[in-house]
């Protein structure tokens, strides 16, 4: 459905893009996770046509955004990050004025107004002018607005942006919902919503790909810098030395915790000892309360494939 | 094309919804009411409206700027520009259906004169013929000066500074150029002469239908249009 070659984009001397490359297949749900000023925001925009790239080619829905700018906005719903709207105009006439630019004809707005005001809960406002609404409304204003040609192609630059928790939680679902019958790229630089709403993650920073793939690949990818916690009563030297003493254990970190020794223990790639510090535990006669294997997050990866990326820069 | 309609309405909404609207005609009219009354409503006078009409090109030169100041510029400074140019939309449509927006909303402001008219017409003989052709040629002068202004508000994000340059553009062309021709050499001269705006107005105003002058608003109107469209698809590539 899209698809990004060797795509740069320079804004004057600054280099926002640099030359990456990637593929959307129809249906899925990617998202573009990154730094501040890492060129999602470019990325997307050149995509929606509203900037060309300085080189590469992109292609949405087969048509070729710089050739043939007008096929790929009939196709796409775009909502900006700065989610611009008229704010003399109540939803409903800003809908209206929007429908007729994609030459809706009235029976059609009408159905389609009113399936979006269904979706993005606008009912309660739909006559009211939008310089009045708050926020979140706009948000859904403007989300309605990209949803309401039901377009083949949803770009979505911080969707959930500047949203309390509920609706954050409601948009995520509605987008997981949409991306049954359409493709969607949503930009984001919150961590959790990608790794909730994505099939698919690509990493951007400092206008790179530094990583891409389903938040479980990528989560394997770190999976050697996994972590075991453990909280063990007995005393604190002993504990820990015979916790290094086990295979497997690199590292282990020792505090104290209300006369409980809580330990983090860095494991080697592969190994898990669990089972080898519960048994110890037990020979030994210390108590032991909890064991847990600390996945690595997804935000630990980014934060570390971002800082080794911005050290190569550097 | 189609989609100038919409374009123009939503133009209409925005324009009938700003302040600035009233507060310009308002002025407008308060400078038209005082010449009217002062020049054209005295005893002894010919009964024509060509006093005011004359007057009206001068003020106009202010008050149009301050109309179209809004149309582009407020666009590109709240960022529905993006919105705009990200819909199946033509950067040719967008400037279009701004400009017949405006002159619509122009035409309404020239209807209000018309109780002048009416007065006018109550206490003399004035040849109604002439008059018509008066409102014709404030129209198409009209129609120029909002081109300019929509040019001057397509180059900048800041209202004022767009209303500044339209407005010192259409003095150029209006005050000026009379002042320029006696300085300029033959050559220059002749130039300077063929874009005498106030030249081409007169003969609106002498209640003659002269095709050179008609020919020259239109040229003029879609040239600054042309113009316009050009400078909203260079901001894509900033």
């Amino acid at each position: 459905m899209i698809q990004v070659k060797n795509l740069t984009k320079y804004y004057g001397a600054f280099l926002a893009v640099d030359n990456i490359s990637f593929k959307v297949e129809e249906g899925e749900i990617v998202g573009f996770l990154g730094p501040n000023g890492a060129g999602k925001s470019t990325t997307l925009r050149i995509l929606t046509c509203y900037q060309p790239a300085t080189s590469g080619s992109a292609t949405v829905a087969g048509f070729d955004v710089f050739k043939q700018s007008m096929e790929v906005r009939k196709h796409i719903g775009y909502l900006p990050e700065s989610v611009p709207l008229y704010p003399e105009m109540r939803v409903r006439e800003y809908l209206n004025f929007r429908g007729k630019l994609r030459g809706m004809d009235r029976a059609a707005r009408e159905k389609a107004i009113n399936h979006v005001t269904d979706r993005c809960w606008l009912g309660d406002f739909i006559d009211r002018p939008i310089g009045q609404l708050s926020k979140g409304m706009k948000q859904r204003v403007g989300l309605a607005d990209a949803l309401l040609h039901d377009p083949k192609i949803l770009i979505l630059d911080e969707p959930t942006i500047g949203l309390d928790h509920t609706q954050i939680r409601e948009t995520r679902n509605l987008i997981r919902e949409l991306a049954k019958k359409h493709t969607v790229i949503l930009s984001s630089h919150i961590l959790p919503e990608v790794e909730a709403t994505c099939q698919r993650t690509i990493i951007i920073a400092r206008g790179k790909i530094v990583a891409s793939g389903s938040p479980t690949e990528l989560r394997e990818r770190i999976a050697g810098s996994s972590r075991l916690i453990a909280e063990i009563r007995g005393p604190q030297q002993e504990v820990q030395s015979a916790l290094q003493g086990i295979e497997g254990v690199r590292k282990v970190d020792c505090s104290l915790n209300n006369g409980w020794n809580r330990l983090t223990i860095e494991t080697v790639q592969g190994h898990d000892p669990r089972e080898h510090i519960s048994r110890l535990a037990i020979q030994r006669n210390w108590a032991l309360r909890e064991i847990r294997l600390e996945a690595g997050s997804l935000e630990e990866f980014f934060v570390q494939i971002t800082a080794r990326h911005a050290g190569l820069e550097a | 094309m189609r989609n100038v309609v919409p374009l123009t309405e939503r133009e209409l909404v925005a324009s009938f919804f700003s302040p600035i609207a009233y507060v310009v005609g308002c002025v407008f009219l308060l400078f038209s009411g005082w010449y009217f009354v002062t020049q054209v409503l005295v005893p002894g006078n010919e009964a024509s409206m060509r006093p005011l009409f004359e007057a009206m090109t001068a003020i106009l030169v202010f008050a149009v700027p301050l109309l179209t100041m809004r149309a582009v510029a407020e666009e590109l400074s709240s960022g529905t520009i993006e919105t705009l140019m990200t819909a199946p939309v033509t950067d040719a449509e967008v400037v279009l259906g701004k400009f017949v927006g405006v002159l619509l909303l122009y035409a309404a402001l020239l209807l209000t004169t018309l109780p002048h008219v009416i007065i006018l017409l109550a206490y003399s003989a004035a040849p109604i013929g002439v008059i018509v052709f008066g409102y014709l040629g404030l129209l198409l002068i009209g129609a120029l000066y909002i081109s300019v202004g929509l040019f001057a508000s397509c180059c900048t994000r800041h209202q004022l500074l767009a209303a500044v340059i339209a407005m010192a553009i259409l003095s150029i062309f209006t005050f000026l150029v009379d002042y320029f021709a006696e300085l300029a050499g033959p050559g220059l001269r002749g130039v300077l002469m063929a874009v005498n705006v106030p030249a081409y107005f007169d003969e609106f105003t002498k209640g003659i239908l002269d095709t050179k002058s008609v020919v020259f608003f239109v040229t003029t109107t879609v040239f600054f249009l042309f113009l316009a469209t050009k400078v909203l698809e260079s901001k894509r590539w900033r």
